[in-house]
């Protein structure tokens, strides 16, 4: 399996605060691999220096052989990768479907048009890929009124509309029922087998992450504390403190 | 220039400093804590100035001179904190979560409301100020004789600076307003009782005001027009200062004020140009001010604007009569109607192209008249000085206009929320100054006249069609790019601009080339203008045409794809038909304001179609709200 993104010694501080040190790993094509650690690990920032949303203070990230380290969201996206935020961020004046349209103009590079109808451009591609994530009963609410499990998703269509090669996913299943979860989950696993699809993710649901992850990255306090398979990480000795030693609340 | 002559100017600038700094920093302190740009609180500075000149008199003769005149100021001082309180507790305390457009109208419908309560108390003429009773004198410094009262002024900002200074780092109170300055969530999460913390900030911003405006009095003639001059000034300080800093305000007005007192010797008729410049390199720089801090959050405004098409029948109808009606009025109505109308539907664009970039794009703009203004200036001088035809005169317009708005918008997308509208106000500033200043080629004061339309388009009914055709042209063409790609990208940077860096959009971009197209629309609205009035004046690039066309958009429903256009029709005739009955057209106004922002924020449409969903949209109880977003 070639490599698809390969992090190295990322580095990022909030004023005083090491959010993330030296932070190494590699990502190979059609992989899942998770990220996971306690609150303020700092995955999201990790996260987010991959997606371009913050610059790195140092280290390489580097996507199919080009560094992409403080490139902006925008540029990122364009080489192929898609992301989900934490706290979802979709337009809310706007439907479900107008949401992955939206993504598909701007992957068509058609956002300056000024005289077709945009409600009609790309509105089959956008349904199927609803269909797909199961959204095809609500595709033309308002987003602004759907419930939260709706709007992760929402952002999955979003995110995978232009097909990309890499996706991120901070957190997809938080605020979901433990099938929802495990519906999303499978439902992504299922796209990565179909598309070639490399999948980063977070999650604190510790049944999705061994199910769904062939390799797992382990953060805690800004640093990687291992890497390694489900199996060799349910039995590392450093995790378990980590997980088990005081804070527990990560792990429900 | 020699050294004593520096020394002067520099201790005169200075003094206006101080006066500027009293002003500057009770507008900073309330905006600090309630996140309100309060425009009038250049109407309490004037108050203050009417009020001193009320109780100076008696109150100077009950106590003496020696402590009288200080008292009388105090008293002013007060008063104007009471107005201040009266203001918060019965109107902005309601719209601390509103958007900023419909505080800074709110705010707007006070400033006309004390214009008109000043004429009607005080009357139009100016009254002019005391000297003080120990300070009638002057000193000699390098030779040049500087009034005391000067002298006196200038020790008075650094004063309240250190009294302000005290009162926020030694008492429980200052810790409240630091902390809720810094952080407003943090201040609700403390248990602070906001409703006093505000009232009792309102107290004091005003209050300072009311003293500058005391203070400025026996410097200068209190007057109907100083309230309009000191918010201007007291904007620019804050901004550059870093609107919520107290010590940034007092660096700002320094700034300031030496150079007024020095940009005048070198630039004698354009200061305002060169205090404004200065305000756009200083953002240039450091986006936040000299000591402000950035925003915590973006927040973007009115996010739950829905642009959908007409989707009832009877929204096709009413169109349809109304269309009807625009077509057949020049053959009965008369002449006067007709002008009206015309006049209507030019504001109903500079209202409608004006929403497209507020609500759709959300880019909050309080300097509209600026391309209006420009529109109408083009088509002028392209007659008058360049005796181009009337038809390249009504091309200029547009063409002029969308330029200058490239250029300014991709000045101001780099900023947001409040810093843009303020830059957008600063920007209509400064051609409005330059229309009255540069006299050879604007006519200065007197403006530009006797540009009418030649042969068959002179006649009322034919100049009416011309308009209707043109500027219905320009809604049509905005109203098809709202439902186009383009119009969808701009309601797509508005609701998250997260999302849209995350999908490989650049929002800036598309709000720059918005507020081009905006502002050429505008521009087209301004050559009709012209040949309508058949000339210019600086009036039209007045903050009053910017906040016309705001109050427009509200009145009409700023939520809807047709409210500005049935605001603009509806403020232009209403407004004809309410000026002549009455002197206290400002008065009726602020009122109107007032009442829709608290009442009606959704506007004639707005309020329609939410009982009855004919305009299309959803029929949502949801009120204009704010939302913020965050990453994480
Ligand atoms: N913009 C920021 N400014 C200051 N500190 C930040 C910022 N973003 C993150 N941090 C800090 O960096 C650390 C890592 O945060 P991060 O959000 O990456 O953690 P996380 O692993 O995603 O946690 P969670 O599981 O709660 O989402 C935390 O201590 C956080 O407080
Ligand atoms: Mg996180």
């Amino acid at each position: 399996m070639s490599v698809l993104l390969e992090v190295n010694g990322l580095a990022k501080s909030f004023g005083g605060v090491q959010a993330v040190r030296d932070v190494s790993f590699s990502l190979g094509r059609s992989e899942m691999l998770a990220i996971i650690g306690p609150n303020g690990a700092g995955k999201s920032t990790c996260f987010n220096m991959v997606g371009g949303q913050i610059r790195p203070d140092r280290g390489t990230i580097v996507l199919d052989g080009q560094d992409i380290a403080g490139k902006a969201p925008r540029d990122i996206w364009r080489r192929g990768v898609g992301r989900t935020f934490q706290i979802s961020a979709t337009f809310m004046s706007m439907t479900v479907c107008e949401n992955v349209q939206m993504a598909l103009m701007s992957h068509h590079w058609r956002t300056r048009a000024l005289l077709p109808l945009a409600s009609r451009l790309y509105a089959e591609e956008a349904a199927a890929i609803l269909d797909r994530i199961g959204l095809a009963d609500r595709r033309s609410h308002m987003c602004g009124v759907l419930a939260y499990g709706d709007l992760k998703r929402v952002e999955l269509a979003v995110a995978i509309a232009h097909r990309p090669k890499l996706l991120l996913m901070d957190e997809p299943t938080a605020g979901m029922s433990p099938s929802e979860r495990e519906a999303l989950m499978q439902l992504t696993a299922d796209i990565v087998r179909q598309e070639e699809m490399a999948v980063l993710f977070t999650e604190h649901d510790m049944d999705v992450v061994f199910a769904h992850s062939a390799r797992i990255v382990v953060m805690n306090r800004g640093a990687v504390v291992t890497v390694g398979t489900p199996a060799e990480v349910r039995e590392n000795a450093e995790v378990k403190h980590i997980y088990l030693g005081g804070t527990l609340e990560a792990a429900h | 220039m020699d050294l004593s002559f520096f020394v002067n100017q520099a201790l005169t600038g200075l003094a206006s400093a101080s006066s500027l700094f009293l002003v500057a920093s009770g507008l900073t302190l309330i905006f600090g804590v309630s996140r309100i740009v309060n425009f009038a609180h250049g109407s309490m500075f004037m108050l203050g100035a009417y009020a001193a000149a009320t109780v100076y008199g008696p109150i100077v003769s009950a106590l003496g001179p020696a402590i009288g005149p200080w008292l009388a100021m105090l008293a002013a001082a007060v008063a104007v904190g009471l107005i201040g309180v009266v203001v918060e507790v019965l109107l902005l305390r309601r719209l601390y979560h509103a958007p900023h457009m419909l505080q800074i109208l709110a705010t707007f419908g006070i400033v006309l409301i004390v214009q008109d309560a000043v004429v009607l108390i005080w009357g139009y003429d100016q009254i002019v100020g005391p000297r003080i009773p120990g300070l009638r004198g002057a000193v000699t410094i390098f030779g040049q004789r500087f009034p005391q009262y000067e002298l006196f002024m200038l020790f008075i900002g650094p004063v309240v600076f250190a009294g302000l200074w005290l009162l926020l780092h030694r008492t429980r109170w200052g810790t409240l307003v630091r902390a809720a300055t810094r952080d407003r969530e943090m201040a609700d999460i403390l248990g602070v009782d906001q409703a006093k913390l505000f009232t009792t900030v309102f107290f004091l911003g005003a209050a300072l005001a009311g003293l500058a405006g005391g203070l400025q009095w026996p410097r200068e003639p209190a007057n109907i027009y100083l309230d309009t001059r000191v918010i201007l000034e007291a904007f620019v300080v804050t901004v550059i200062g870093g609107l919520g800093s107290i010590g940034g305000a007092l660096l700002a007005s320094i700034i300031i004020g030496l150079l007024q007192a020095f940009g005048i010797l070198l630039f004698p008729k354009s200061t305002l140009v060169l205090v404004f410049a200065v305000m756009a390199v200083v953002l240039m720089v450091r986006p936040w001010g000299l000591l402000g801090r950035p925003e915590p959050q973006a927040v973007s405004d009115l996010a739950e604007t829905k642009t959908a098409p007409p989707a009832h029948r009877y929204a096709a109808h009413a169109f349809a009569v109304a269309l009807a009606i625009l077509l057949v009025l020049p053959l009965f109505a008369p002449d006067y109607v007709v002008k009206l109308a015309t006049q209507a539907i030019i504001f109903a664009l500079v209202a409608f192209s004006l929403n497209f970039i507020v609500a759709t794009g959300g880019i909050l703009s309080f300097g509209h008249a600026a391309f209006f203004g420009l529109g109408a200036y083009a088509a002028a001088i392209a007659v008058k000085s360049h005796g181009a035809s009337t038809g390249l005169a009504l091309l200029a317009a547009p063409v002029l206009a969308g330029l200058v708005a490239l250029g300014v918008g991709w000045f101001i997308v780099r900023r947001t929320g409040i810093y843009l509208a303020m830059l957008t106000l600063a920007f209509a500033q400064i051609l409005w100054s330059v229309a009255f200043q540069w006299v050879e080629f604007t006519g200065g004061d007197n403006g530009i006249v006797g540009v009418y339309m030649p042969g068959w388009a002179s006649q009322t009914g034919a100049y009416y069609y011309l308009t209707l055709a043109f500027c219905g042209i320009a809604v049509a063409l905005i109203w098809r790019i709202m439902f186009a790609p383009f119009g969808y990208t701009l309601r797509a940077g508005r609701d998250s601009a997260l999302r849209c860096d995350a999908i490989g959009i650049d929002v800036r971009r598309h709000q720059v080339l918005a507020f081009a197209l905006a502002g050429s629309a505008a521009g087209v609205a301004g050559g009709f203008f012209t040949f309508l009035k058949g000339g210019v004046d600086p009036s039209l690039l007045s903050m009053d045409i910017s906040a016309d066309a705001l109050i427009m958009s509200l009145l009409g429903g700023v939520q809807t794809v047709v409210g500005p256009l049935v605001g603009g029709a509806a403020f232009t005739f209403l407004k004809a038909y309410i000026m002549p009955v009455t002197d206290q057209w400002r008065l009726v106004l602020g009122i109107v304001i007032i009442v829709l922002v608290l009442a009606f924020p959704r506007g004639i449409v707005g309020f329609i179609n939410a009982r009855s969903g004919w305009f299309g949209g959803a029929k949502s109880e949801a009120p204009v709200a704010s939302t913020g977003e965050k990453l994480a």
